[in-house]
């Protein structure tokens, strides 16, 4: 199973695996892991569950679809690496990922 | 005050049907919204995307299901008291009395918390210093246009409040609007006229920068504004103004002696009571063992949660179920003929 690590603004750390096909928001939720609101549910309706994603990380996620980025203008000070946790669809490819997060989601 | 057999919190899909089953089963009910209009998450967040899981309506939009909701309350007489979040739930003997923040209070033995995910909030500057100019330099919502007559404002912002509001007080302010990227998600039309005024001159337009820093005593004298490029640029500016759109927030919901769970209310299965007698929670905010958060869902809790009430707003009275294709006194209620 891929191996997330997410970040809390303190600097605490949470490494876990998460399933292939759920998403980084999901991983993060089922797993109580604090920091990721995830209000809407993960219908890209309301960027609580804005993450920044590590440099080295960034350009080998899947592209932002339309509308993420139209979000992300609501998010907690998005930066160039923002990414809406909810559209990372775990898979083989993101083991190891580590994601930041924002100090607080709105 | 005002006297009603329950009172719901919350105009989204699921207070809304609520509503229905209350008035079908006898009950009057008023319902309470933060928001100016009646939808919840489905008109504020998603109103033109389409859902695809409402049993026999293959496909709706969240505008089409709030419309058809509405539609199915035509019958009744129910009393919409919107822009009123409800600030304070309290017991007084076998009621509730429940104070909304415009002053309105209820007297009630049944509140019925359909709130989703909370009141609908606007999103603030990320920048602490900014809420001690809120509601003086600082702005979320305009109420009082005049009162940027020939000053500088500077609006934050890349959909169509924005947009609007630049292009609305170009014509009377010194307009800076500023947005974190170059392309906007306002509509075209508004945006192409924004880019004309910024050609013209008549707004001062910064894409790629965010505010990082804000001046003044006791009001704003200027704002620093940084380009990804780390660019720093300071706007004097009269008054700021921004437009991130609405969040969800538990809010006051959370002081009323309830069980909550990661800002979910708990509640039994078989009226969807909590803790707190005559307080019911249903739909997105309410959580029990299996909880889905489906607009289906809503609507069975909150037919539950109906017939629960009854017993409270009617204690000398037994609920007897019925149907609505064949009961009289149903067909009476819905103004329709009985055969």
């Amino acid at each position: 199973m891929p191996n997330i690590t997410y970040i809390e603004n303190n600097g605490t750390s949470h490494t876990i695996d998460v399933p292939n096909g759920i998403t980084v928001m999901e991983g993060a939720v089922q797993n109580n892991i604090p920091g990721i609101d995830a209000d809407c549910g993960g219908g890209m309706a309301c960027a609580t569950c804005h993450v920044y994603v590590k440099e080295e990380w960034f350009d080998k996620l899947p592209k932002k679809e339309d509308g993420e980025e139209d979000m992300l203008d609501m998010a907690f000070e998005p930066k160039k690496n923002s990414r809406l946790s909810c559209q990372l669809i775990v898979s083989d490819d993101l083991d190891g990922l580590i994601v930041n997060m924002p100090s607080k989601q709105g | 005050m005002k006297k009603t057999d329950a009172l719901i919190i919350g105009a989204g899909p699921t207070g809304l049907f609520t509503a229905h089953q209350l008035k079908l089963i006898g009950l009057d009910c008023e319902v309470v919204d933060n928001l100016d209009k009646i939808g919840g998450q489905c008109i504020e967040l998603y109103p033109d995307k389409p859902i695809y899981d409402i049993p026999a309506v293959p496909e709706c939009t969240g505008e089409e299901l709030t419309n058809n909701l509405i539609k199915q309350l035509k019958p009744f007489d129910i009393k919409f008291h919107l822009n009123e979040r409800v600030d304070e739930v309290k017991k007084d003997n076998e009621k509730w009395i429940v104070k909304t923040n415009s002053g309105t209070v209820f007297s009630t033995p049944n509140v019925i918390i359909a709130g989703g995910v909370g009141s609908f909030e606007p999103r603030k500057f990320p920048l602490k210093d900014c809420e001690k100019f809120e509601n003086k330099s600082i702005f979320y919502s305009i109420k009082d246009k005049k009162i940027f007559d020939g000053k500088t404002v500077s609006i934050f912002g890349g959909g169509d409040s924005a947009l609007d509001w630049a292009v609305e007080l170009s014509n009377t302010s010194k307009v800076n609007l500023i947005h974190r990227r170059d392309d906007f998600r306002g509509a075209q039309a508004t945006v192409d006229k924004v880019k004309q005024l910024a050609k013209d001159g008549k707004i001062n337009l910064f894409t790629k920068f965010q505010m990082t820093g804000i001046k003044g005593q006791d009001k704003l004298e200027s704002i620093d504004i940084e380009s990804d490029e780390k660019e720093v640029k300071t706007l004097q500016t009269d008054y700021g103004l921004g437009f991130f759109g609405l969040i969800m927030q538990l809010g006051p919901i959370a002081n009323w002696g309830l069980n909550i769970d990661k800002k979910t209310v708990e509640v039994d299965t078989e009226r969807f009571e909590t803790n707190q007698k005559g307080i019911y929670a249903v739909g997105d905010i309410c959580t029990y063992p299996g909880k889905l958060k489906l607009i289906l869902s809503g609507f069975h809790e909150g037919a539950l949660a109906a017939r629960a009430c009854f017993k409270l707003a009617r204690p000398n009275e037994k609920y007897r179920f019925e149907f609505t294709t064949s009961s009289k006194t149903i067909k009476g209620r819905l103004g329709v003929k009985s055969d």
